[in-house]
């Protein structure tokens, strides 16, 4: 069971950093990522190796996996528990010449009932003495969205009335990063991205008022816009503290044409330890308001031209606390210059403010009444293991 | 209008080519610490900034990881 989201990795692959005139460094990792929070178990590796040509190039690729296993709030409410598998696949390439740098790629995604492919493209020029660097990005995907239907015997297979429906989808931004003292570099990025297409779940229902059901509520499919459009700003600082640490703040500001409207605030502490060791600490806190068509319970069915409840569109808050360790470690090889293991952990907490936990409901009908169950709540943990060398 | 723009452009221009950069080159020793990079590990932070896409609905401004989320 699948979902959207899908201009990828464009600030990671075309990370010429925050210095356009240099090549990002030679490095492969190996992470084993896991999720685990509201009934739905994410792992898998990922893979990323950059590699330098000659003084001019650089070639980039990762090998992502997530296997999925979900039995979530949604899943109980109208379907059953399933087990996906989704890989990506991504390529890019850096061109130095002089002050600027060019970077373009292509990312392709498959699960089975979901396919997209991306492509970019980036400048980035220094100025001023170094001081500045502006860069600007193009991106292009392009989804094929399909549905499932499971079989008696657990199998699955495509569903032949629903078809294929494509989304198109293309992303602008523009970026500028300032040292400002010897201590401190600022960030501001500004992106706008805008969607056509089949935008919704194909497997999401909403719930409405039916007073005939015993537990006082029906389903039907999301019914989505056919167009979205957002814009995000951001601002960063990084300041480097006297005893050889970072602190680390960025504030974001989105809204989109749905009538999402949502803060992100994120601050970060860098400490390094003993030669060896790298700590780092993370608060995160993230609130947004729900989408113009977003409902809990509608009043009755084909409410109106457009239904959601997408809990991704409800209003809520969330904060995230997370903390990592890297160790660095010598590897006797003579073409590796540093190596390095590094564990994080980070636990997300999020509060619905209008999204109601509707099992209650479903699992005790007429035990209260529709649209006072309890609001939800969801918990997750996510870590990550890597290795990281550098060549 | 034309004349204006065209003096606005060399104005820019000349300002541009005065710039003296206030932090020297020998005084960028701390911003170019590891640990001041704005994205240190990018194969950890495109997988987190992928975790928080999928389950948030803004999105833009830092990396993702793309691809669908299996995030209902």
């Amino acid at each position: 069971m699948q979902l959207m989201r899908l201009l990828p990795a464009v600030a990671l692959l075309a990370s010429a950093a925050a210095f356009a005139g240099v090549l990002p460094e030679d490095r492969a990792d190996v992470l084993y990522h896991r999720y685990d929070g509201g009934g739905i178990k994410i792992d898998g590796p990922s893979v990323l190796v950059r590699k330098s040509l000659g003084d001019k190039f650089s070639v980039s690729a990762n090998y992502y996996v997530d296997m999925v296993s979900s039995a979530s709030v949604d899943v109980e409410l109208t379907a059953s528990p399933y087990d996906e598998e989704r890989t990506q696949k991504s390529f890019s390439m850096d061109f130095l010449h002089g002050k600027s740098t060019y970077s373009a790629g292509v990312i392709d995604s498959k699960e089975s009932d979901y396919a997209a492919d991306t492509t970019f493209f980036s400048i980035s020029q220094d100025m001023f003495g170094d001081l500045t660097t502006v860069s600007m990005s193009y991106k292009r995907g392009w989804d094929q969205v399909s549905k499932n239907l499971k079989l008696p015997d657990g199998s699955k297979e495509r569903d032949p009335i629903f078809g294929v429906r494509g989304t198109d989808r293309r992303g602008y931004s523009v970026g500028l990063s300032q040292i400002l003292t010897r201590n401190m570099i600022l960030g501001l990025n500004y992106e706008v991205q805008t969607d056509e297409g089949f935008l919704n779940n194909p497997y999401r229902q909403v719930r409405f008022l039916d007073p005939l059901d015993p537990k006082g509520w029906n389903n039907q499919f999301e019914v989505y816009p056919r167009t979205h459009t957002s814009n995000a700003v951001s601002a960063r600082l990084k300041y480097f503290l006297p005893y050889r640490a970072a602190l680390d703040g960025q504030y974001r500001f989105y809204t989109d044409t749905w009538g999402v409207a949502a803060h992100t605030v994120d601050l970060g502490y860098t400490h390094p330890a003993r030669k060896r060791w790298i700590f780092d600490g993370r608060l995160r806190y993230y609130t947004q308001t729900s989408a113009d068509f977003y409902q809990d319970l509608f009043p009755r069915t084909n409410f109106a031209n457009f239904i959601a409840r997408d809990k991704e569109l409800a209003t809520y808050q969330g904060l995230t606390i997370g903390v990592g360790a890297e160790y660095q470690f010598a590897i006797p090889v003579r073409w590796i210059q540093k190596s390095a293991a590094t564990f994080r952990w980070d636990h997300l907490m999020i509060q619905y403010d209008d999204f109601r936990d509707a099992r209650v409901t479903k699992n005790a009908p007429g035990s209260i009444i529709a649209g006072t169950e309890p609001l939800y709540e969801l918990n997750a943990d996510v870590m990550q293991l890597f290795v990281s060398i550098w060549f | 209008m034309r004349t204006l723009l065209a003096l606005g452009l060399i104005a820019c221009l000349t300002a541009c080519s005065s710039v003296e950069p206030w932090v020297k080159p020998y005084e960028r020793e701390h911003l170019a610490d590891p640990i001041m990079a704005f994205d240190r590990n990018p194969v950890s932070s495109m997988y987190l900034d992928h975790v928080f896409e999928s389950r948030e609905g803004a999105r833009g401004t830092v990396g993702s990881a793309g691809g669908g989320c299996g995030c209902n």
